[in-house]
């Protein structure tokens, strides 16, 4: 087994560290990773697949965007398995209020060169016959798309192997020493710098990262193609439904290339272990049932849950770990880790490289002080 | 006796039996294709393997072997 020395150890073979690991490697870099489980096993597998451009705060919209462009360069090298569908996203206004928040919403896009689309009540049930009426309307992201992400985390450590990188697989690393890493087996991995990339699970190798395991309900049925033709979210979402204390839920549903419907979405903090807690699986069902009254009819075949990584203000780690000279950080995305993962790597690319960023970095660096403990 | 329809043919049936037995009776040996496009018909019989699935009264993946037979039901294999 070969042990280096690495120019960059990446931990965790999820999508960012399989962007990271592919972005560095074929940077020209000496690449190794260390993945505890499998290839894209964790909130990788776990998660919805949507690449989505928010407009949260200019610094999401400048990385979701960002991150938009690369995906759709990508795309056209992934293989069908990596179910790449854009389906477009439609944020569903349900009364006058939420109606106000479409044309929000809509001056932001289009600012920023989005394209986005108002639809009213009647277009919004042309659009989704499914949806329930009365309804005020909504408004329809065109560009954004879905994708299964296990799959591309399979196809990006790939690529990192063909430009070089060595993937050790299982290999769980236990600390993060001055000269690289040390497995739980006691092995040692030497690398010039490390890359940590394990979402949730940062804080086991840095614990004074303000990072907080942010759990999560799916549902997925059987096939029903042509039940839903867009990515739905309903603009609760970002007001009420998700508040930062409570437990929430939310209405989302996504069209898979397979005529499944992927259901979400439910968020807790607190919660340890990650049992399918049917109280909430229940609050999130009927949510969506009260947007789409025909879902109760369909069959559904699986419900799982998975660990986001949340960060205070809802920006990811991206660039040094302050007092930690040899280690890099790529987690913190919460529930965009999918959409921001190859701007993540490109951006993490750049820092380690000197190279001149695209988007500036500035506001992903771990070292703003409001992430951290006291 | 149940009178419906299997693949739009018309079909009168003993009562009690499941929609699977119907099926069966209209000479149905494919009750549905697997994604790769393979036949499939009921395997287990007693609603786990999902073999079964037919569309009833235009809902998909209904499975015919835990669903009686009713006067009127159209069945549809896939």
């Amino acid at each position: 087994m070969p042990c280096g020395p690495f120019d960059a150890l990446v931990i965790g073979a999820g999508i960012v560290g399989a962007a990271c690991a592919e972005e560095l490697a074929r940077s020209g870099l000496k690449v190794a990773i260390c993945e505890a489980d499998i290839v894209g096993g964790g909130a990788t597998a776990a998660g919805m697949g949507h690449l989505t451009v928010m407009d949260d705060s200019e610094e999401q919209f400048s990385l979701t965007h960002y991150s938009q462009l690369l995906w759709n360069s990508l795309a056209p090298e992934l293989s069908p398995e990596a179910e790449f569908l854009p389906c477009g996203a439609l944020w569903i206004a349900a009364d006058g209020d939420e109606m106000t928040e479409v044309g929000r919403k809509h001056s932001f896009y289009t600012s920023h060169g989005v394209t986005a689309e108002i639809l009213d009540a009647q277009q919004l049930l042309e659009a989704e016959p499914n949806l329930r009426q009365g309804l005020a309307g909504g408004l329809l992201v065109s560009g954004d798309s879905v994708c299964y992400p296990p799959c591309v985390a399979r196809y990006l450590i790939g690529q990192a192997k063909h430009y070089g990188a060595v993937l050790f697989q299982p290999a769980r690393v236990v600390e993060i020493t001055e000269a690289g890493v040390r497995l739980q087996e006691g092995n040692c991995i030497s690398a010039s710098l490390v890359v940590v990339a394990t979402g949730s699970w940062a804080r086991e190798l840095v614990p004074s990262l303000a990072i907080r395991p942010r759990k999560g309900h799916l549902l997925i049925t059987d096939r029903y193609p042509g039940f839903l033709h867009h990515q739905l979210i309903e603009l609760g979402y970002l007001k009420s439904a998700h508040a930062m204390q409570s437990d929430s839920v939310a209405f989302n549903i996504q069209p898979r290339a397979t005529g499944q419907l992927l259901i979400g979405s439910s968020r807790q903090f607190g919660s340890k272990n990650s049992t399918v807690e049917l109280s909430l699986l229940g609050r999130m069902l009927q949510r969506a049932v009260e947007y789409m009254p025909g879902l109760p009819q369909l069959s559904a075949i699986r419900a799982w849950t998975g660990f986001r990584a949340a960060t205070p203000d809802k920006l990811p780690l991206i660039g040094p770990c302050p007092d930690r000279p040899n280690v890099y950080l790529a987690t913190g995305h919460e529930g965009l880790g999918i959409s921001t993962s190859l701007a993540t790597a490109r951006l993490l690319a750049d820092q380690i490289l000197q190279r001149k960023p695209e988007i500036p970095f500035r506001p992903y660096l771990p070292e703003r002080s409001h992430v951290h403990h006291a | 006796m149940p009178d419906l329809r299997v693949n739009g043919c018309r079909l009168v049936v003993p009562d009690g039996i499941s929609v699977a037995a119907a099926v069966a009776i209209a000479g149905e040996t494919a009750f549905r294709h697997s994604i790769s496009g393979e036949p499939r018909a009921p395997l287990c019989g007693m609603g786990i393997c999902f073999e079964c699935r037919v569309t009833i009264d235009g809902m998909a993946h209904a499975r015919s072997c835990q669903i009686q037979v009713k006067s009127g039901m159209d069945v549809r294999t896939t």
